[in-house]
């Protein structure tokens, strides 16, 4: 589990669910919380590959700053996942270093 | 559409600024590229020796809510692309904001220690972990590995251990020309004893624990022990290093090596630890890109932590009318920030002639008192970066240097 659901000092959130795809499968994420979290929940780290030697990339810096993060979203490429909140039925694809 | 101030960056110090103008009845604009109101405040939570907890993400809401009562228009999830003189600010949506009165507010980055293996997905910078663990509420990893030492790195170990997450310990980032002296056991021991004294709330247990050894701090990194002592239960390796971080397509594990007290790594001896994800932490640097778009002028401050723009004592830039606040003008905590958005927020406003000049000063004293009173220092001799950089602003001045006429 991922989730940080029994917290010493934070108090419980309220989430409301909402329903993405990743790379063509269905999975559970919480309003107000951004792509690269909804997708490491659901263990999932590698978000794209790099141009040039097809590398594995996922979030690095968490402030829209580097870049690694990047995504397609409902056909818009390059959204920063990290600084992107997630939407529900948001289509989500990881950017290959062929079509790059 | 005109503003009376346009506030760049919805952080401590920019939410401060803006609240505290529209309190005194200007019309101002905050614009912030994040999906919420905040900046670096989500993430924080740790103990204050008098206060209590900290807790960032509640700030911020309260100061959300005060942006909202006070009628600032914000601008949540844009980007400002180019400033203009003077001044024209556009953003990513094509739209186009006007102001005599600018703060730029953007904060800080984190500096990058490049390791072996660094770009594999797993290993991120600490305060990705930060966010991810208290804001997202969502654990980096099941075994995390944290490289680099210092009051963020210690900080982000003991949230991760208070959500439950396993860290194997804290280890040196190996010597290289961006880590410097973070991967010297012995500049690291003398650093954190400095520290001891500086940031009592955070070092408190260390301190402790390096009493425990007294010959430590005197005789320096040869007898810290290999084991590592443990400060909140998570070891703490002053005499071992991370050479690179290894898996197939993802973080699977780090290659940890023991270190001479200069640093000097032991080839015989390493040792592979599996991890699922590495919080690399070379230290905050103030993000000033913006401003040296908009042609303020900037100056290197080690103590502050890099590269700052020029400011006088009011936080005006060497562009009349922009100004700055927060950790644009060098790394402290965000109570000090606040304080300085504070100040921003009152000189702007005494400029539009809502109130007396009188309040700047006792702003001024706010933004000392912060300093003074603060639990967690980033940098060692703030007092002696901040003494600088005026020092820097008269010898600019001096020069009768302009860059702009005044129109």
């Amino acid at each position: 589990m991922m989730r940080i659901t029994d917290h010493p000092i934070l108090e419980d959130m309220e989430k409301r669910p909402v329903t993405i795809t990743f790379n063509g499968v269905d999975y559970q994420a919480y309003e107000g919380e951004s792509i690269a979290a909804a997708l490491l929940a659901n263990h999932i780290r590698v978000l794209r590959y790099s141009e040039k030697n097809r590398e594995p990339r996922g979030i690095y810096c968490g402030i829209g700053h580097c870049y690694e993060c990047r995504v397609t979203v409902d056909g818009k490429r390059s959204v920063r996942s990290c600084i992107t909140n997630v939407r529900d039925q948001m289509c989500i694809e990881s950017q290959d270093g062929d079509d790059s | 559409m005109k503003y009376d101030l346009i506030v760049i960056g919805a952080g401590p110090a920019g939410m401060s600024a803006a609240i505290k103008a529209a309190s005194y009845g200007a019309k101002v604009a905050i614009i912030d590229e994040n999906p919420s109101a905040g900046g670096k405040l989500l993430g924080q939570l740790h103990k204050e020796p008098k206060s209590g907890w900290w807790h960032g993400g509640k700030t911020a809401r309260k100061m959300e809510t005060n942006l909202r009562q006070t009628g600032v228009t914000c601008f949540q999830g844009k980007e400002v692309w180019a400033i203009y003189p003077r001044w024209k600010v556009f953003m990513n949506n094509g739209e186009e904001l006007q102001s005599e009165y600018i703060l730029i507010a953007s904060g800080a980055a984190e500096k990058a220690i490049p390791i072996p293996g660094w770009t594999l997905p797993g290993a991120m910078a600490v305060g990705a972990a930060q966010t991810l663990t208290n804001y997202h509420r969502v654990k980096p990893g099941r075994k995390i590995a944290i490289i680099g030492v210092d009051p963020l790195s210690l900080s982000v170990a003991h949230q991760l251990k208070m959500a439950g997450v396993h860290v194997v310990g804290i280890f040196l980032p190996p010597d290289s020309v961006f880590s410097k002296d973070k991967s010297s056991p012995s500049k690291m021991i003398s650093y954190l004893s400095s520290m001891a004294h500086a940031a009592p709330n955070l070092f408190f247990k260390m301190a402790g624990n390096l009493a425990k050894y007294p010959f430590i701090q005197h005789v320096g990194a040869k007898f810290y022990p290999r084991f590592g002592m443990k400060i909140w239960g998570i070891p703490l390796y002053l005499r071992k290093t991370v050479l690179e971080i290894g898996g197939a397509v993802q973080v699977e594990h780090i290659k940890v090596i023991p270190v001479s007290q200069e640093g000097i790594p032991n080839e015989d001896r390493v040792k592979t630890v599996d991890v699922d994800c590495v919080c690399i932490s070379g230290g905050l640097y103030p993000l000033m890109e913006l401003a040296g778009a908009a042609g303020c002028e900037s100056v290197y401050i080690e103590e502050l932590g890099g590269h700052i723009p020029l400011h006088s004592p009011e936080m005006e830039t060497t562009q009349p009318g922009i100004y700055v606040a927060g950790n644009i003008t060098g790394i402290e905590s965000a109570k000090v920030a606040m304080e300085q958005g504070d100040l921003v927020g009152t000189t702007v406003a005494a400029k539009l002639g809502l109130v007396s000049c009188n309040l700047i000063d006792e702003a001024q004293e706010n933004v000392i008192q912060a300093r003074e009173n603060a639990v967690i220092t980033f940098q060692q001799n703030i007092a002696a970066g901040r003494e600088k950089s005026q020092q820097y602003w008269k010898e600019y001045n001096s020069k009768g240097v302009k860059l702009y006429a005044d129109s």
